[in-house]
């Protein structure tokens, strides 16, 4: 019983990880510009097709003659790494999806600057729900634009070769055998707490986060103190983005990108954030985790017997409850969007 | 309210009731004159026009009301199975289920305002729409989709001696069929009501007051007037529309299933009523037509068709143009839907009305500037 909690608590935790992370974006967009932003779970999509890219990318193929064929001259394709690498090649490719981090970064940065600068930056005086709209829209049009590059269905990525299998935590812990978890999975709950850190660290211990803060407190002082601030939330714009991509992209082995996925973590997202309250980014890392775990925790057997159905809900039954018992969230600043 | 305005409103209803029930006349130029386009259409206008009622009106932006539809057509195939194959038990009862299922919902939700308002319908909606799916499955059938099968008990109807063959049972208004020309008169029947009864709220004190609401609910609570129970009321209406409208999809097809319910759906009543117009009584209904028209046309659209629409231009150009065009058109229609979104929120907020309301300012802004230039050497 035990065994399967702790199994369960690891499980919510990598779900709730790429929560937090597309949270973060949404309430690092939210705090700094002020601007609801429907098209984030669009971000997050873009970057798993990143991977998707990167993997195809590395496997250029050119057509090489088959020696294991003797009877007739056979062509097979080979990946261009191969030909040149060999067996370095070939580990290479087995490393798209880390990879494709060095290609998500500038992508993710260019779309989250051209797209503050093209559309949003024109919706940060129009209400909330003209901003909900337009960036719905765009979603709906990046959405798009993927499946007609990528076609409809999901595409498997497979993680590192090294990675494929699973931890055997049971034994680390000191636990049953029956206690192994996938070694990708791991490995996308440290990167998760490591891009989280590293976004806490930028925000609270360089000059350049200091004045980010201080423009989500007051935006107008900061300015009259001679900062242009705007380009700051500009950067920090196109910062959420990459997050949201990088967390797209190193998600790619455990659920096979398809044009669609955005949509569906963008609605949870949104929960994830308000639960964690609108503006809180503690608070949107804590919701996402918690949200996560509580996932993982109401689809194990014993909790679905009692309750039926509760997996499919729990999420929203939360928030609802949270909204109701603490209407600004778990952490939300008082008079934050509330109208 | 002035005589003046009384018989504008006349007229209006009168002008629209007329356009309703001509639109297999005026609409057949433009390929849309079949009866399954424009029972949707009528549909998705009553289904805006109730969501209208709360959103153009208070301003809360629900992000669930798909739920009330699907509700209303589980409600009516159910009153199919149970009761009767008359369509007139099943629209009543989808109207009283959805309204005491959004009375509940609202009652929760109304406790928030802004986004978090927006949120709670929305979480209330999947909610529903998982449930659906999974633990309710002896209610709602799953995936497979609620219909009428044999074998159902139909107690009214036996109780009024009405035989059911062995054939499967379809759904009548006292033997008029309810496919075809004759359901689509039915809708538009009911979305004439509907037009009726949203016009008598909008005009009404009532209606005034959730005007308020929108524009200044804190002002609304200091004047000492309590706004929750408007606001509730308001949600509730919607609702009921919504099961008026879920129910009239279940008349047209007797055939239930819970993707009705998905959040996208919510989305897609939302942009029926943006595109139209928000706060305009007829926006809504124009919003669903225009969405549900070219959701029609666009995704029939293929290859083939393309090139003869093009056929008139030389060929590298036409190559050109059918493949760029083809990007919109068959499947690609999502993305047509997503980028004339963006245009209108972007130029044209209040929608397809507020552009009418500009052209017709313009327009007789010109003229009254000319009387003006006449007028000015008789100064």
């Amino acid at each position: 019983m035990f065994d399967a909690l702790v199994l369960q608590f690891l499980n919510g935790l990598d779900k709730g990880g790429a929560y937090a992370l597309i949270a973060l974006g949404l309430t690092l967009v939210f705090g700094t510009l002020g601007v609801v932003n429907f098209a984030h779970g669009a971000l997050f999509m873009l970057g798993a097709f990143c991977a998707v890219a990167m993997q195809r990318l590395l496997t250029l193929s050119t057509p090489v003659k088959d020696e294991s064929v003797t009877f007739f001259d056979a062509v097979k394709d080979v990946p261009y790494l191969e030909v040149w690498f060999g067996d370095a090649g070939r580990t290479i490719i087995g490393y798209s999806v880390p990879l494709s981090i060095l290609l998500a970064i500038p992508v993710m940065l260019l779309v989250g600057l051209v797209m503050e600068r093209g559309l949003v930056r024109f919706f940060y005086k129009r209400s909330h729900a003209e901003q909900i709209l337009v960036t719905f829209g765009l979603a709906i049009v990046l959405q798009e634009i993927i499946k007609v590059w990528f076609g409809a269905n999901p595409i498997p990525v497979s993680a590192p070769p090294g990675f494929t299998g699973s931890a055997d935590i049971g034994a680390w812990l000191g636990l049953g055998p029956g206690v192994v978890y996938p070694w990708w999975r791991l490995v996308y709950l440290a990167f998760a707490i490591l891009v989280i850190g590293i976004i806490f660290a930028f925000l609270q211990l360089t000059t350049y986060g200091m004045v980010v803060r201080a423009g989500m407190r007051d935006r107008d002082m900061v300015g009259l103190l001679g900062i242009n601030i705007q380009g700051r939330f500009t950067v920090v714009f196109g910062i959420a983005a990459i997050v949201a991509g990088l967390a797209g992209a190193m998600y790619t082995p455990i659920v096979p990108p398809t044009y669609s996925m955005g949509m569906d973590f963008l609605v949870l997202s949104f929960v994830v954030v308000v639960v964690g309250g609108m503006g809180s980014l503690a608070g949107a890392v804590l919701a996402g985790f918690l949200l996560g775990i509580l996932q993982s925790f109401a689809s194990m057997n014993v909790v679905n017997s009692l309750f039926p159905g509760i997996d499919q809900i729990i999420i929203y039954l939360v928030a609802v409850i949270v909204l109701l018992a603490r209407p600004r969230g778990l952490m939300g600043r008082p008079g934050v969007m509330e109208s | 309210m002035d005589r003046a305005s009384q018989r504008n409103d006349f007229i209006l209803m009168a002008v629209f009731a007329l356009a309703v029930l001509t639109a297999p006349v005026w609409l057949a130029p433009i390929g849309a004159a079949y009866p399954d386009l424009l029972q949707k259409i009528a549909i998705f206008g009553i289904f805006a026009v109730g969501f209208n009622i709360l959103f153009g009106l208070t301003g809360y932006l629900s992000f669930g009301h798909a739920a009330f539809l699907g509700v209303g057509s589980y409600t009516a195939v159910w009153s199919f199975k149970l009761l009767s194959m008359n369509i007139l038990p099943a629209i009543v009862l989808a109207i009283l289920v959805a309204g005491l299922f959004s009375l509940a919902t609202g009652y929760v939700s109304l406790r928030r305002t802004g986004i978090y308002f927006s949120i709670l319908t929305l979480a209330f909606a999947q909610m529903s729409y998982n449930l659906a799916y999974s633990v309710l499955t002896p209610v709602t059938n799953g995936e497979t989709g609620l219909k009428v099968t044999r074998g159902d008990p139909h107690v009214l109807d036996r109780l009024f001696g009405v035989t059911v063959g062995d054939s499967l049972p379809t759904p009548e208004l006292f033997g008029l069929r309810t496919i075809g020309w004759e359901g689509f008169y039915i809708c538009a029947v009911a979305l004439i009501v509907a037009f009726f009864v949203a016009l008598r709220i909008t005009r009404s004190p009532f209606g005034l007051a959730l005007r308020g609401i929108r524009s200044n609910q804190t002002r609304m609570s200091f004047t000492g007037f309590n706004t929750r129970p408007h606001t509730l009321a308001a949600f509730v209406i919607s609702g009921m529309f919504a099961g008026l409208a879920g129910a009239l999809l279940a008349v047209t097809d007797p055939l239930a299933g819970a993707e009705r319910m998905q959040w996208t759906a919510s989305g897609e009543v939302v942009l029926m009523t943006i595109l139209g117009g928000a706060g305009t009584l007829v926006g809504p209904i124009l919003g669903a037509g225009i969405i549900k028209y070219f959701e029609n046309i666009f995704s029939s659209f293929n290859e083939h068709t393309l090139e003869q629409t093009f056929s008139f231009l030389p060929e590298p150009v036409r190559d050109a143009a059918v493949s760029v065009a083809s990007l919109f058109v068959g499947e690609g229609w999502h993305l047509t839907l997503g980028v004339l979104f963006m245009l209108v929120v972007i130029f044209l907020p209040g929608g397809i009305m507020e552009g009418f309301r500009r052209i017709g300012r313009a327009v007789s802004g010109r003229s009254a500037a000319r009387r003006a230039d006449k007028l000015q050497p008789a100064e």
